[in-house]
C-alpha cells in the first residue's frame, strides 16, 4: 500500500504590510507559489496567496484582508511568475496591486468591462470614490 | 444526399467554446467517424475554406476574429454553428462576457445542438452544409454565366465557385 | 546584430487547436521572447456563482473544459463536501477514481495525437485517436456522455458500474494496453520522432521549480509531485508512484505522459479489484459555510478549486486555478531560444487547455 501524505491546509490571516515579509519566509522555506486569487466578500477584498511544498504536500495560504481603496505591494519581486496571477486579480476585481514586474494594465484578458467580478454597488461606490 | 458534385473545404474556429465541441469536430475528421468520406477536407486557411464550423458563443475578444474569418472566406460560404453555445450561448449565456450565439455576429446557416454535440450530429450538420453549399455555388455559377462577358464561362461542375 | 522583428502568432493557426495569441520577438529564426496575450475564450464563468445555486453551479463548472470536465466537477464537489463535512460512500469514491483515470487516459491520448499532428506524423495522429475512441465508448457506456458526463453530485455519484460493464471495461483495457504499447514504441524508437523531439524545448529542474510548473510538464523535468498522493477519493488505497523523467525536453514529456496512460490502466484494475458494494450517494442538507482549497491532479497537473460559502444557497466565490495557467511562465521560458519552426511543437508540448486557463 502506498503511503498517503495529506497534511491539513493551513490558512494564515495576515496584515497587508506583512505580505512581503511572509512571502519571503515562504520562499526561504522553498515553497512554490501555487496560486493567488482575489475575492470580494462583505465589502472587503480578500487576497489569498497559496504556497505548496512538492515533497510534503503542505499547502499554506496567506490571506490579506483589505479595504476597497487600499493597495498592496506585488510579490513579483520574490516570485516573478506571480505576474499572471496578479494581473488577473487586478483586471477581474479591480484591486490595487503596486509594482507588478510586467503590468498589463488591465489588458491581460482584454475585456470591455472594468472589474467585472465586483458587485454592482461596490463598483459604483468605487467610481464615486475616485471622483 | 445525392451525388456529391463539389468538394468543399472545412475551416474550424473555437470562438469561446469549452473544448468539448472542438474535440468532437476533430474526432469527426479521424477515421472512426471520417467526415472526409463526404468529400470535405479540413483546412486551416480561411482564404481557401468554404464551410466555417464555429464552436462556442461569441465574446468581445473573439468577435473581431470571427468576423474577419468570415470576411476572408471566398463566396459562396456556409456557416455551421456547432454546439448549443454556438447556437444560443448555452450554459454560459448569463456570463458577463458572452454576447450570445454566433448568429449575433455573422449569419448562420446550420445549427447543430448538443452539449457537447455528438460526432453523428456534427456529421449531419456538415452534410446539410454541403447541400446548401452545392445549391449556392450552382446559383453563383449561373449568375456568373449570365453576367460575365469576358468569354470565360465557368464549367457546370467546376471544383470551386469562381470568385 | 540581426534585426529584431515581432511576429504575431495565433489566434487562428494551423497547429493550434485552440485560440491563444503570442507575440514572438524573433531575431532571424530564433525566438528571443514570447509575450502571451490570452482572453479569446474568456467567458467569466466564475462570476456565475451569484446566478446559480451551489448544486446547479456544478454543471457550469463541468463545462469549463470539455477534456478535463470530470476532474473540474470532482474538484468542486470535493471542496463543497469538505466544507459541509459530508462523508461520501466508499463505492462512490472508487467510481469517481475510475472515471477520473479514464478521463486522464482519453486526455493523454488526445495529446499524443495532437503532438503527432504537430510534428507532421498524420498516421500516428489517427492511430492515437482511434484508440481514444475506445476509451470514450467505455465512458459513454457507464456515464451516458462522451465528454461531459455530469455524473457527480454533492454527496456522491449518480450512476453505477454494473458487473457486466466492469467485465467489458477490463477486457477493453487489455486491448488498449496492447495498442498503446505499440504507439509507445513508435514515439520512443522511431528515429524521425526522436530527432524532432530530443533536446527540443529543454527545461531544467531548477528552472521548472522557479517557474512553478505543474503536472506532467514539471514531472518531465524531475519535479516529483503528484496530487493523487494526497490520497483523495480512493487513491489512498491504491498503489502507485509519481512518474518522472530527468531529461526535461519534449521527448521526456512524451515519455511521462504515455507511461501515465499505463499507470491509469493499472489504477483502474486495482480499483476494480478493491471496489466495495454499497450506496452511491448520501443525502445532503444545508448550505456550505466556510472556505476550502481543494487540490486534485488533473491530466494536465495540479488544479486548485477554492470555494467560499457563507451559509447561503449561492456561494460567495468560486475560483479555479488550472494547470495550464501555472505552466504559462514555463512555456514562455521554453520558447526563448527556440527556432520559429519549433514554436507550434512547444506550445502543444505543455498540453495547453486554453478554455481552462481563461475560464
Amino acid at each position: 500500500m502506498a503511503e498517503v501524505i495529506c497534511p491539513e491546509n493551513e490558512l494564515i490571516v495576515i496584515d497587508k504590510d506583512q505580505l512581503l515579509e511572509k512571502t519571503m519566509e515562504m520562499k526561504h522555506a522553498k515553497l512554490r507559489l501555487s496560486q493567488a486569487c482575489a475575492s470580494y466578500i462583505n465589502g472587503k477584498y480578500e487576497l489569498c496567496y497559496s504556497f505548496a511544498n512538492d515533497k510534503t504536500y503542505e499547502f499554506k495560504t496567506l490571506k490579506v484582508v483589505m479595504e476597497k481603496d487600499d493597495a498592496v505591494s506585488s510579490i513579483t519581486s520574490i516570485y516573478p511568475y506571480a505576474t499572471f496571477y496578479e494581473n488577473e486579480m487586478t483586471e477581474l476585481f479591480g484591486c490595487k496591486i503596486e509594482y507588478i514586474n510586467v503590468d498589463y494594465h488591465n489588458r491581460l484578458y482584454r475585456i470591455d468591462e472594468t472589474a467585472p467580478f465586483l458587485p454592482k454597488e461596490a463598483k459604483e461606490a468605487k467610481k464615486e470614490g475616485e471622483k | 444526399m445525392g451525388k456529391v458534385k463539389k468538394s468543399p473545404w472545412l475551416l474550424h474556429y473555437d470562438a469561446s467554446s469549452c473544448n468539448g465541441c472542438d474535440i468532437e469536430v476533430l474526432a469527426c475528421l479521424t477515421p472512426v467517424y471520417d467526415v472526409e468520406r463526404f468529400g470535405v477536407v479540413s483546412t486551416d486557411d480561411p482564404m481557401q475554406a468554404d464551410i466555417l464550423l464555429i464552436t462556442g458563443g461569441v465574446n468581445s475578444q473573439s468577435e473581431a476574429v470571427v468576423r474577419q474569418l468570415y470576411e476572408q472566406m471566398p463566396r459562396p460560404k456556409v456557416v455551421v454553428a456547432v454546439g448549443v453555445c454556438a447556437c444560443t450561448g448555452g450554459v454560459f449565456k448569463d456570463c458577463y462576457n458572452i454576447k450570445g450565439g454566433v448568429d449575433t455576429v455573422i449569419p448562420v446557416d446550420v445549427y447543430v445542438p448538443g452539449c457537447a454535440a455528438r460526432p453523428q450530429s456534427i456529421i449531419d450538420g456538415v452534410i446539410k452544409a454541403v447541400e446548401i453549399f452545392q445549391k449556392r455555388s450552382d446559383e453563383h455559377d449561373a449568375y456568373e454565366r449570365e453576367h460575365r462577358h469576358d468569354g470565360q464561362v465557368p464549367a457546370e461542375t467546376s471544383g470551386k465557385g469562381n470568385q | 546584430m540581426a534585426k529584431r522583428s515581432v511576429i504575431p502568432y495565433g489566434p487562428q493557426h494551423p497547429v493550434l487547436p485552440e485560440p491563444i495569441h503570442l507575440d514572438l520577438v524573433i531575431e532571424d529564426e530564433k525566438v528571443i521572447e514570447a509575450i502571451p496575450s490570452i482572453g479569446f475564450v474568456h467567458r467569466g464563468l466564475e462570476g456565475l456563482v451569484d446566478k446559480r445555486d451551489y448544486n446547479e453551479y456544478l454543471y457550469v463548472v463541468e463545462r469549463t473544459c470539455g477534456i478535463c470536465s470530470f476532474g473540474h466537477g470532482l474538484g468542486y464537489v470535493e471542496a463543497i463536501e469538505h466544507i459541509m463535512n459530508v462523508e461520501v460512500p466508499d463505492r462512490a469514491k472508487f467510481l469517481r477514481t475510475i472515471w477520473l483515470e479514464l478521463s486522464r487516459m482519453h486526455s493523454h491520448m488526445l495529446w499524443m495525437g495532437l503532438m503527432a499532428d504537430a510534428f507532421g506524423f498524420e498516421s500516428l495522429f489517427y492511430q492515437c485517436w482511434r484508440i481514444r475512441e475506445k476509451v470514450l465508448d467505455m465512458l459513454e457506456m457507464t456515464t451516458g456522455g462522451r465528454l461531459i458526463f455530469s455524473v457527480n453530485r454533492v454527496g456522491g455519484v449518480l450512476r453505477d458500474i454494473n458487473p457486466e460493464q466492469e467485465r467489458i471495461i477490463l477486457d477493453t483495457l487489455s486491448g488498449i494496453e496492447k495498442d498503446v504499447r505499440d504507439i509507445y514504441n513508435t514515439f520512443m524508437t522511431d528515429y524521425s520522432v526522436e530527432s524532432r523531439m530530443k533536446g527540443c524545448g529543454h527545461l531544467s529542474k531548477v528552472q521548472a521549480m522557479e517557474l512553478g510548473c505543474a503536472g506532467p510538464f514539471g514531472r518531465a523535468s524531475g519535479i516529483r509531485t503528484d496530487m493523487r498522493k494526497r490520497g483523495y477519493e480512493a487513491y489512498g488505497q491504491l498503489d502507485f508512484e509519481p512518474i518522472t523523467s530527468v531529461f526535461g525536453d519534449c521527448y521526456a514529456r512524451c515519455d511521462v505522459r504515455i507511461r501515465e496512460v499505463f499507470q491509469s490502466i493499472d489504477l483502474i484494475r486495482q480499483a476494480f479489484a478493491k471496489i466495495p458494494g454499497g450506496d452511491l450517494a448520501v443525502p445532503v442538507k444545508g448550505n456550505p459555510n466556510g472556505e476550502y482549497f481543494c487540490r486534485i491532479e488533473q491530466p494536465r497537473g495540479e488544479a486548485i478549486y477554492y470555494v467560499h460559502g457563507s451559509g447561503k444557497k449561492y456561494i460567495d466565490r468560486f475560483r479555479m486555478r488550472t494547470p495550464t495557467f501555472a505552466n504559462l511562465p514555463g512555456l514562455c521560458e521554453t520558447l526563448k531560444g527556440a527556432s520559429l519552426a519549433d514554436v507550434g511543437l512547444l506550445i502543444v508540448t505543455i498540453d495547453p487547455c486554453i478554455s481552462c486557463t481563461e475560464r
